[in-house]
């Protein structure tokens, strides 16, 4: 089945679910009181948008500049800077590396480009034993599902759901207290930390004057990963590009307040190389892997270049009326909710305009975006794009060659209109429905016999 | 002194809700407006501009600025087709090259790109809601409507956003005589109806329906209220599929109502 066609089918599935609605709606129901009582912290929440806004915009438009001042730094830290234009590079520096250095145990801290270069996956086939480190992203793990959510990887799960995993697959698991579970958690990360030969991490935010990688957890599962292991590799898209260090005082507060509502992340770490002759801790290796797999087209595209702003903090997902819905895998894609359906046809192709279509529009996560990129208004674009790409179905293409020819003229509107209604009145009578995609849904809506025109030109202007 | 008003009806408000039109016609008549319906309108091109069809939506768009070219002001009862006017008539006709204002039928073909964008936005300015019309440019907001009922605001998506309309409409609402205005939980959260998207994603959409149903009801609410007929259309469907108690009624309806009709056939 094709990803139109099968997000058709899982997307009707998923929103007739009255369970996930409920956990879903639960779940975001407190994100939406923290998120409220955060943004009490800001005098002016607005200007705060503005200034990320502003931040990421300068970082997008000056990225080639911005990322060869990050590389400078880090390659004189002794650090290594790979460039990889799609996946399968990326994927095959590391495997390398991991050959090469002879690495078996791996720890990961939580990384969206791990998940678009289907990193795990890679790792395992080369028999490495590979393990998520944030709790979250360590639960569907275990389930072997890919994450629900961007921020949140197992927002759909409730304590007992996740209670039975840890009961099926770890030790020592007899209630669904919240501390047990984490303690089940803890003990088993705790071990592979101080068990792996490397630690692979994303990033935040890449600072170019400093030259320094910002990662944001509330677990502290990044120090971890990235400190202990001998070898740390980076592996993040291009545009987490920042200017400078002092941007941070803005971004990091405003991620978090928007991300989890936080005043800021629990722990905020700049690494910036590798471990130095006079440091007692970190990795004797530092690798970052710069992924572009399709960044760079989109930098091309003046019209949606501000998509690249995204600091993946979540809050489209989150006030996304059609994601709470469908939920997060409906999408099959890495990235979920509105700026994944903005950003997977530029980094995917066609089989995901789809997506674009799967909106109502109301524009709610453009008015939550932190940094301001005008998601709704993109999705318009990738629709527009779609039609010129001729993607779409012959049937709706007639259609709207039709209604173009209809609307030009009042008169053929008019007699068009009344032979519909016309028609209508009859089929109800024989007993057809010709209606079906409205109706399966929703009562039948009643048919006036006149319409506005005819009653106010029989009233003659009075109406 | 009051505009002299052209009526814009949409396309759907027309053929499947004309008594929107006609309430909103009455109310603007009653606060002493002169109003006129240029009959040779059909669709502001929302539906084809929404669906990728750009070229189809932007020959059916400069139609409709044609034909209130001479208009004075123009008031329509429904958010999302005055948003499409102005809101979206700038991307859509100002976004190509050489394909785009010089054509809107205007007679100066030579305005420069910045100089032609800035007649739109002129042209598009004289396009108003109506529930905003009454509040901003007649600043009018007791109109001496009668509605003893229980009633919910439903904000409609490209109204609060688009056109940041939002305490407006419950000013009006506030005033009406023996109304009770109570608001409903996730006021601001879509609907689900959003053009071909209720048809396209159906099951998606309704679930939306469904939700702003049961928020609604919850309020305890006879009626649920809104400027976006084309929502109250889909809820109407949807509370009526799941036998809701809720009803359905466009503003305008509510504004015309006096204290004979009230309570009589909404």
């Amino acid at each position: 089945m094709n990803p139109a066609a099968e997000f058709l089918r899982q997307s009707a599935e998923k929103s007739a679910d009255l369970d996930h609605r409920k956990i879903i709606r639960w779940n975001i129901g407190h994100y939406d009181t923290a998120v409220a009582k955060g943004r009490t912290r800001y005098a002016d929440w607005e200007a705060a948008r503005e200034r990320c806004a502003a931040i990421k915009h300068e970082a997008v438009d000056n990225m080639d500049r911005l990322l060869l001042e990050f590389e400078q730094k880090i390659l004189a830290r002794g650090g290594h800077v790979f460039w990889a234009e799609n996946a399968q590079e990326a994927r095959q520096y590391i495997r390398d590396l991991v050959v090469e250095r002879g690495v078996k145990r791996i720890v990961k801290s939580k990384s969206m480009v791990t998940e678009e270069i289907h990193l795990n996956t890679a790792l395992e086939n080369l028999g490495c034993d590979v393990v998520e480190t944030d709790l979250g992203e360590y639960i569907v793990q275990l389930r072997n599902e890919p994450p629900y959510h961007i921020v949140t990887p197992a927002m759909h799960l409730t304590r007992t759901q996740i209670a039975d995993l840890f009961r099926e697959k770890l030790d020592g698991v007899s209630s669904d207290d919240p501390n047990e579970l984490v303690n089940a958690a803890r003990c088993k990360l705790r071990a592979a930390f101080f068990a792996a030969d490397m630690g692979i991490s994303g990033a935040n935010f890449l600072v170019a004057d400093a030259g320094l990688v910002a990662i944001s957890t509330n677990e502290g599962n990044a120090r971890l990963s990235t400190a202990l292991p001998k070898i740390h590799v980076v592996v993040t898209g291009i545009e987490k590009v920042i200017p400078r260090l002092r941007d941070l005082g803005v971004l990091w507060p405003v991620l978090a307040s928007v991300g989890t509502g936080q005043p800021i992340t629990t722990y905020s770490t700049l690494i910036g190389g590798p471990k130095t002759a006079d440091e007692i801790d970190g990795p004797e290796e530092f690798h970052v892997v710069l992924l572009d797999n399709g960044r760079s087209e989109l930098l091309a595209d003046l019209e949606q270049r501000d998509a690249l702003r995204c600091i993946r903090c979540g809050a489209c997902l989150n006030a996304c009326p059609v994601y709470k819905n469908i939920g997060g895998h409906t999408y099959k894609t890495t990235y979920q909710g509105p700026i994944g359906s903005v950003l997977t046809p530029h980094l995917r192709g066609h089989d995901f305009d789809h997506l674009s279509y799967a909106s109502s529009l109301c524009g709610n996560c453009t008015s939550v975006c932190p940094v301001k990129i005008d998601l709704h208004h993109h999705l318009l674009q990738n629709r527009r794009n779609s039609v010129e790409a001729d993607q779409r179905p012959w049937n709706e293409r007639l259609a709207f060659r039709f209604w173009r020819w209809m609307m030009m003229s009042a008169t053929r509107f008019s007699a068009f209109s009344k032979l519909g209604k016309t028609g209508l009145r009859v089929a109800k009578k024989l007993g057809i429905d010709p209606l079906t995609p409205w109706t399966t849904y929703r009562a039948a809506p009643a048919i006036p016999q006149k319409s506005f025109r005819e009653i106010w030109k029989k009233g003659n202007g009075h109406v | 002194m009051l505009p002299r008003i052209a009526l814009f009806i949409p396309c759907f408000v027309d053929q499947l809700c004309p008594q929107v039109g006609v309430d909103m016609a009455r109310v603007l008549r009653n606060i002493g407006c002169e109003i006129c319906f240029p009959d040779d309108q059909t669709c502001c091109g929302q539906p084809a501009f929404n669906s990728g069809y750009w070229d189809d939506a932007r020959a059916v768009a400069r139609r409709f600025l044609r034909v209130f070219d001479k208009a004075e002001c123009v008031v329509g009862p429904s958010g999302s087709c005055v948003t499409m006017v102005r809101k979206f008539y700038p991307d859509l006709l100002g976004s190509l090259e050489g394909d785009g204002l010089q054509t809107v039928g205007k007679a100066e073909p030579k305005l420069g790109a910045a100089s032609a964008a800035a007649e739109l936005g002129h042209v598009l300015s004289k396009f108003y809601e109506f529930s905003e019309f009454l509040t901003n440019v007649a600043r009018v907001d007791d109109l001496g409507a009668s509605f003893p009922h229980r009633v919910t605001f439903h904000d409609s998506c490209h109204a609060l956003r688009e056109l940041g309309i939002k305490q407006g409409p419950r000013r009006l609402l506030e005033k009406v005589k023996g109304l009770e205005l109570v608001e409903m939980p996730h006021a601001e959260e879509c609907c689900g109806f959003g053009g071909t998207f209720a048809l396209k994603y159906g099951m998606i959409s309704a679930a939306m329906g469904e939700t702003k149903s049961e928020n609604a009801r919850s309020t305890g609410a006879e009626f649920v209220t809104s400027i976006d007929p084309s929502c109250l259309m889909h809820l109407e469907g949807v509370l009526r599929k799941k036998q809701s108690p809720v009803k359905t009624i466009h503003l305008a309806t509510i504004l015309a109502s006096d204290s004979n009709s009230a309570g009589a056939q909404p």
